[in-house]
């Protein structure tokens, strides 16, 4: 199966799709939800992965969002990337057709 | 071509509507996701990883030009310009926004299309062989047995909760270019006693995570009771699935526990009671009406012989080498079967944007009766060209990046979308296809290997048919990366075989040179040209490519 949730993960953040559009976006710090992976907000460890998860559930009922999930992040040079596969292929857009999804929308 | 009826427009029409209103309580909240995600299933539409993803019926395989052109029209007013054609004969838009959903919904009404049958627990989009009508080899149109199965189990009150989908495919005569035996029922026609078309009823195939082949059930059943007996197989199944739970899955699960003799009889048994009631038998005024729309277009009387054909393949290598491959012969004199092959090199297989859409529909109209079909090998046909045409109409497809000579080769690939945009995927298909068409461009090189079906499937469901390539690809994932397993040895022709895992997966650095090398052995040890790659597998077995692969280790 995809790589959703990983148990052992240290740093995680929290995805989903948006109701109207389908599109990928991320769990912010001021419980807002973002297109760009940079603005995720991180969790160390079991416990606050939880928490956050916990925090971002409300958007399914407010109808932003479907399916959020736990997803594991490195930070390089101050970038979010994500660690799976799957996960930076969601952040960036299909690999080959680079002129779609995020990867193919300069952030303004 | 077959045109709705009232009935059909009317169920039409009530379904958009109700979709319409299913969203829009979705949209407001009156409809959680848990309540929602069902009804948009049922409609024929997914969450992929990047978007929503809708998948269009193209029953049969046929669509008309009126409605390529607006499948085109919809990929450039709600999509991102371009669609993919898959092996369930349909077309998926990747792109799509919940709100326009319904709107799409209504276009494809205003030509007689719609998402019904596409996904969810229901018997699916009935497949069928894509030169129906045409080919010089067929018994009978399998279009035509194809739609009266459509329009016997849509919406059949027993068959809308089956415990898994369940799909048929139909074949007009003994070379299977319909995967048959990999289907739920596969349905060959065949001369009965009479000399009458009768249906050998195949039961019991699947890939997925577990690939099986459709065992013959029956045999020969005659027209009239051929919804019968079908009916009677699915209740089998369907009961089966709710005595006990456990067949709560795929008739193929059914047929492999009980075996075909046991499943044999107590179809039989539930066929005698069908039978019985009466009320199913075919009549042949139904059938004739049916017939009616699958009338032959009007052909001209013409030589079987084409000068001009000839002189332009003596001049042309190219066009002649697409002659050769991608087109089929036709049973009226003068007249070809040609493959529009969506498989460019260093393309991404089964996808055409809105401009070739639009070319097609053209082309189809100028040459072929204004038809298109859709294959399983997700490429297109134009059933009925006049050899005196097929010039101009390659060098229409050739400008338009269609004119691919490649129909049965190693570039020729079924592939399912993978990573690149399923959320079930395990791995990339599509770039593993791509950089494999890359290795073997050349298309001499191409010509002198031969048929060689290769397929690609980014997890274990199997859209993209890999158990049954002649040479396999599955999408593995190890702790986030992915990785590629190789199967040789499946087919799933009239000798339907399920390939062979060779060994340890591949990275995804080293997969496309452990195909050349799959290729290279079996250059060096083949009898004769003629020895196709599947041949001389099953006479060599696994053996010396397993060597040669893995001869470092
Ligand atoms: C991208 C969205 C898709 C999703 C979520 C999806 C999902 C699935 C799943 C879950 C199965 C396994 C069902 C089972 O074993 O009961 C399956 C089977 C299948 N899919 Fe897809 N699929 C997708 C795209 C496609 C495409 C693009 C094609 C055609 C190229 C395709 C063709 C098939 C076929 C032929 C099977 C049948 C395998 C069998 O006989 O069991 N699917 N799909
Ligand atoms: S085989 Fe797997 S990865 Fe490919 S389309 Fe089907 S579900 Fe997705």
């Amino acid at each position: 199966m995809a790589q959703h949730s990983n148990k052992l993960a240290k740093i995680q953040a929290v995805t989903a799709n948006r109701l109207l559009d389908g599109h990928v976006v991320y769990f912010t710090a001021e419980g807002q939800w973002s297109d760009w992976v940079d603005d995720v907000v991180l969790a160390d460890g079991k416990e606050e992965a939880d928490a956050l998860l916990a925090k971002a559930l409300p958007s399914v009922e407010t109808r932003h969002i479907v399916d959020p999930y736990l997803f594991e992040v490195d930070q390089e040079d101050g970038k979010m990337v994500p660690k799976s596969v799957r996960e930076k292929i969601r952040m960036a857009g299909p690999t080959i057709r680079l002129d779609l999804g995020k990867q193919a929308a300069v952030r303004s | 071509m077959y045109r709705y009826d009232q009935f059909d427009h009317k169920l039409v029409t009530e379904r958009v509507n109700q979709f319409r209103g299913q969203v829009s309580r979705r949209m407001s909240g009156e409809m959680t996701e848990d309540e929602f995600k069902p009804l948009r299933l049922m409609n024929g539409v997914y969450l992929q990883l990047h978007a929503y993803m809708l998948r269009v019926a193209v029953p049969y395989g046929t669509l008309s030009s009126v409605q390529m052109h607006k499948l085109a029209d919809i990929a450039t007013k709600y999509d991102k310009g371009y669609g993919h054609f898959t092996t369930r004969q349909n077309l998926q838009y990747n792109w799509p926004a919940l709100e326009d959903l319904p709107k799409i919904l209504d276009e494809l009404a205003e030509v007689e299309m719609h998402a019904i049958q596409t996904s969810g627990n229901c018997i699916r989009n009935v497949t069928a062989d894509q030169y129906a009508g045409a080919a010089a080899d067929e018994i009978d149109d399998p279009r035509i047995w194809s739609e009266i199965i459509r329009q016997w189990s849509t919406f059949h009150p027993e068959f809308t909760f089956l415990p898994r989908k369940f799909k048929f495919a139909v074949t007009g005569c003994s070379n299977d270019r319909a995967a048959i035996r990999v289907h739920d029922i596969g349905i060959e026609l065949v001369r009965g006693k009479d000399g009458d078309v009768a249906f050998d009823i195949h039961v019991g195939g699947g890939q997925g995570r577990t690939p099986m082949i459709a065992k013959l059930i029956g045999e020969a059943i005659s027209r009239e009771d051929l919804l019968a007996y079908l009916e009677a197989t699915l209740r089998v199944y369907n009961m089966s699935g709710r005595r006990d739970h456990l067949y709560k899955s795929r008739i193929k699960i059914l047929v492999h526990d009980i075996g075909a003799e046991e499943m044999k009889r107590l179809v039989e048994e539930e066929f005698a009671l069908v039978k019985k009631q009466g009320v199913l038998q075919l009549p042949q005024e139904e059938v004739d009406r049916i017939r009616a729309y699958f009338a032959a277009p009007d052909f001209e009387t013409l030589d079987a012989e084409c000068p001009e054909l000839d002189a332009a393949m003596a001049s042309n290598k190219r066009f002649a080498a697409w002659v050769n491959t991608n087109t089929a012969q036709h049973k009226q004199a003068g007249y070809t079967i040609a493959n529009i092959s969506l498989k460019p090199i260093g393309g991404v297989a089964g996808d055409a944007s809105d401009a070739q859409m639009h070319v097609v529909a053209d082309v189809a109209e100028k040459y072929s009766f204004s038809e298109i079909r859709v294959t399983h090998e997700q490429n297109l046909v134009l059933a009925h060209v006049k050899k005196s045409d097929l010039l101009a109409l390659w060098e229409t497809l050739e400008a338009n990046g269609m004119g691919t000579p490649n129909l049965g080769l190693i570039t020729d690939q079924i592939v399912c979308p993978g990573l690149d945009y399923c959320a079930l995927a395990n791995a990339r298909s599509i770039p593993i296809g791509q950089e494999i068409t890359e290795r073997f461009a050349d298309l001499d090189r191409q010509h002198n290997i031969g048929e060689l079906k290769l397929k690609i499937s980014g997890c274990i469901n199997a859209c993209g048919h890999h158990h049954v390539g002649h040479i396999g690809i599955l999408g593995v994932d190890k702790k986030g990366t992915e990785y590629y397993q190789v199967t040789l040895g499946g087919s799933a022709d009239e000798i339907t075989s399920v390939g062979k895992i060779v060994g340890r997966a591949f990275t995804e650095h080293e997969i496309v040179d452990a195909i050349e090398t799959i290729v290279e052995v079996y250059l060096d040890l083949r009898e004769s040209p003629d020895e196709r790659f599947l041949d001389a597998y099953r006479r060599v077995g696994i053996a010396p490519f397993k060597e040669k692969l893995y001869a470092d280790n």
